[in-house]
């Protein structure tokens, strides 16, 4: 581990002023609650609702993140992501492809000439339940391996013990790392529990140079929540107050349908406004959602459902 | 960089029989007026003329107030419990024709439809289901009193909530056994009317409801008519002060909701992000239509310009327009008359020194619309933080200690209710139990529930509304 001494921090924020930025996280739940339903009632209907499923497919990681991960399996998701659906041009390529490590260097070979970008998965995801060299080791094997994109784990286990001055300089270090290569650090809001948790999490995040935040890995029952998702983008808006950085939010794990998405992406809107409609600022971390969005995109545009088969395997 | 606009998503009105005119309904049957005279009703979103309404004379009162009269035989001696059925028949025949109601109210009083869908209407049911239960449990419930009703009651209600109101009035009037003559008021009677239709539906015994429709003078002929036994009214508060001048040394019950200037104290130790939304929501409901808003903010030196940047920030994303439009969230002024009002207070506060800021939002060409406004430098001898706007207005005031909140909330003439923002506990009960007002909210505003009694402190009113207080205003001691 770093003496403390030593570490640089991002964004000139000392930590002191992270410990005052922390000091008051309070959320209500009820009120939280309240608000996120009530834009849930937003309709969304024809040309909007056309535009925000384009954006969706926009913003969309396709992921696969298992131990069965092959080569093969990472070329044919990595054709997906380029051309989601080859009977309509006028769907774009997806943002980017999230994989493992050792599979960066097959996504890179394979979306090569497109606007699709790799992310990994490192720290060692999902638990980074590891000493700190070997988070360290795992991220630059990633980025050497050609990685646009790195997604990392906070350390809940020092999150939950109150130590979130090493979660901070935890994050400074994998971001040294990083150097200009786009980070995202995945708070796993299914372990933090509490929205104060989460808006605490958030901002050491922020705070410490992550460029994203992102609610959770997909590995858990309790994946991202519109909930969160408030928390998040409440402490995101805070932040560019303070700095005037505007840093990205990554929803994932349990988005499956172009409903929920949508009612993200209502959230984004009214709350963060325009800039953040953007796949430079929002993504979905998503495998089963592409497909139910580009359903969706055919019922408006032919006014048929089709079955699944005429949407290519990922 | 991308623009995301909601498309239109209108609620249809074809589900509506809106008829060219309405009469009064009396005895259980639509009567012409004696007055002959009607006038439009008209829809404050466009000015589209919805349909005809009747202003009721001294001779349409009488008649009215005879058939609740001849109504009260019947209905009070019915078995509690089958005037539990009837409302229970009535709850669900709101139900069932809810979407109707809806559009309805949003088309005749400008509400977003949002609002009536997802509450006034629900409200209603919720309110006669409510009073239903009860209606063959009063008896149980005051054992050594003798309790029984007063007989015809003449209810007044006002715009801002009309078939909600309607629903706290007639509800518990009928569970505790009495009949009533009821007036909507003049710019939003439809629902009323609406409402009479589902009475005949329901089969319930001629002269147990009555609605005549008409202005202020139709109000006052009620009011002053001998066989009435009881006036409940809600409205103004000089108005309030007319009635109960009428009523002097005459035996007649009298219950009054009044006007209100909520004060809503946010302490720097609130969640901010929540009491942000609880503010909007506290003034910007209804297009601040409602008596009991939160149209004082209180807020404590300490987070005073964070909290407000953050306000103007959710303020702008407000969606004003066509209260049909289902993503709309601050409909029209429910009249002409009231927007002149709201404009000539807002007018005065700039005068005073007050610093407006206004929502950047396009208004439709027709129609009463009015910007979701918010006043801070305000000090507290300004009108517009004395004054009741009844409008989509808030007034900024700042407190540097508990004490001092407090003391600014008191420092008015209404006590309706008000809200607490902090997360500590200890301190929302301290601040509540100092508060005179009917109801207090903790990091929340604007809750209801039939169950929960609603009145006034102060020039606010007296009696209580909902729960079983609610019942006791519509019951008396036996001699």
């Amino acid at each position: 581990m770093q003496n403390n001494s030593t570490v640089k921090y991002s964004n000139n924020i000392s930590w002191e002023s992270v410990l005052e930025l922390i000091y008051d996280s309070r959320v209500d739940s009820v009120g939280l609650k309240e608000r996120v339903s009530s834009l849930a009632t937003r309709s969304v209907k024809k040309d909007s609702k056309l535009q925000a499923l384009k954006m969706i497919v926009s913003m969309c990681d396709l992921t696969t993140l298992e131990g069965e991960d092959t080569e093969g399996k990472i070329s044919q998701m990595a054709a997906k992501a380029i051309n989601p659906d080859p009977s309509d041009k006028e769907i774009n390529s997806v943002a980017a492809v999230c994989v493992y490590p050792s599979l960066v260097q097959t996504a890179k070979e394979k979306v090569k000439n497109s606007s699709v970008k790799v992310a990994a998965v490192s720290s060692y995801f999902p638990s980074g339940q590891v000493p700190m060299d070997s988070k360290i080791l795992d991220t630059q094997y990633a980025i050497d391996a050609g990685a646009d994109e790195i997604d990392i784990v906070i350390n809940r286990k020092a999150f939950l013990e109150g130590n979130y001055r090493k979660v901070f300089d935890e994050i400074v270090a994998l971001k040294e790392v990083c150097k200009n290569v786009h980070l995202k650090t995945i708070l796993e809001v299914g372990d933090l529990k509490t929205y104060e948790n989460i808006r605490k999490a958030s901002l050491i995040s922020l705070a410490a140079g992550s460029d994203f935040i992102k609610t959770s890995t997909g590995k858990l029952s309790i994946g991202s929540s519109r909930e969160a998702c408030y928390v998040m983008l409440k402490a995101v808006l805070d932040y560019k107050s303070l700095t005037g950085i505007s840093a990205g939010i990554k929803v994932a794990g349990g988005i499956r349908d172009s409903k929920d998405a949508i009612r993200y992406l209502v959230m984004i809107n009214e709350e963060m406004g325009d800039e953040w409609l953007s796949p430079n600022l929002f993504r979905f971390g998503a495998s089963s959602l592409l497909d139910d969005v580009l359903k969706q995109i055919k019922k408006l545009k032919t006014g048929a459902y089709q079955a699944g088969y005429y949407f290519p395997r990922g | 960089m991308v623009n995301w606009q909601y498309s239109e998503s209108i609620e249809s009105r074809e589900i509506l029989d809106i008829k060219s005119k309405y009469t009064n309904y009396i005895g259980g049957k639509f009567v012409e007026p004696n007055s002959k005279k009607y006038i439009d009703t008209i829809s404050p979103s466009t000015e589209e003329v919805l349909s005809q309404i009747a202003i009721s004379n001294q001779n349409d009162v009488n008649k009215a107030v005879k058939a609740a009269k001849s109504g009260f035989e019947i209905w009070s001696s019915l078995a509690p419990y089958e005037r539990s059925k009837y409302l229970f028949k009535l709850a669900r025949l709101i139900q069932e024709r809810s979407r109707e109601f809806a559009v309805l109210e949003s088309l005749d009083g400008g509400k977003p439809i949002k609002e009536s869908r997802d509450f006034d209407i629900p409200q209603v049911a919720a309110n006669f289901f409510y009073f239903a239960g009860w209606a063959d449990k009063i008896d149980l419930s005051w054992s050594t009193k003798g309790l029984k009703p007063h007989g015809v009651v003449g209810q007044i209600i006002p715009w801002n909530f009309p078939l909600l109101m309607l629903a706290w009035k007639v509800a518990p009037a009928l569970a505790t056994g009495n009949t009533v003559v009821l007036k909507p008021a003049e710019t939003t009677s439809l629902t009323a009317l609406l409402f009479a239709e589902i009475c005949d539906q329901a089969g319930l015994p001629n002269g147990v409801v009555n609605i005549i429709t008409g202005d202020g003078t139709t109000g006052s002929l009620i009011v002053n008519h001998q066989d009435i036994n009881k006036i409940a009214f809600t409205g103004s508060t000089q108005v309030g002060k007319l009635i109960q001048k009428s009523l002097a040394g005459r035996e007649v019950g009298l219950t009054l909701e009044l006007g209100g200037k909520a004060a809503n104290i946010v302490y720097e130790d609130a969640a901010i992000d929540q009491a942000v939304e609880g503010v909007v929501n506290g003034i910007f409901f209804n297009q601040g239509h409602v008596c009991c808003a939160g149209s004082r903010l209180l807020i404590q030196e300490s987070v005073h310009d964070q909290f407000i940047s953050k306000l103007e920030k959710r303020m702008q994303a407000l969606r004003v327009g066509n209260p049909l439009d289902k993503n709309t969230d601050i409909g029209a002024i429910n009249s002409k008359e009231q927007l002149n009002k709201i404009t000539n207070l807002v007018d005065e506060g700039v005068a005073d020194g007050g610093n407006i800021f206004q929502t950047e939002c396009e208004l439709p060409g027709n129609g009463f619309w009015f910007k979701p406004t918010l006043f801070t430098d305000v000090q507290p001898s300004y009108s517009i933080a004395r004054e009741e706007i009844f409008g989509p207005v808030l007034t900024t005031l700042t407190f540097r200690t508990p004490d001092e909140a407090v003391e600014i909330a008191n420092n008015t003439e209404y006590g309706l209710s008000a809200g607490v923002w902090t997360e500590k506990g200890s301190k929302i009960l301290w601040t509540a139990d100092r508060l005179e007002a009917g109801v207090v909210w903790a990091n929340t505003f604007n809750k209801f529930d039939p169950a929960s009694p609603f009145g006034g402190y102060k020039e606010s009113g007296f009696g209580r509304e909902g729960g079983r207080h609610g019942l006791l205003s519509y019951l008396k001691e036996s001699s």
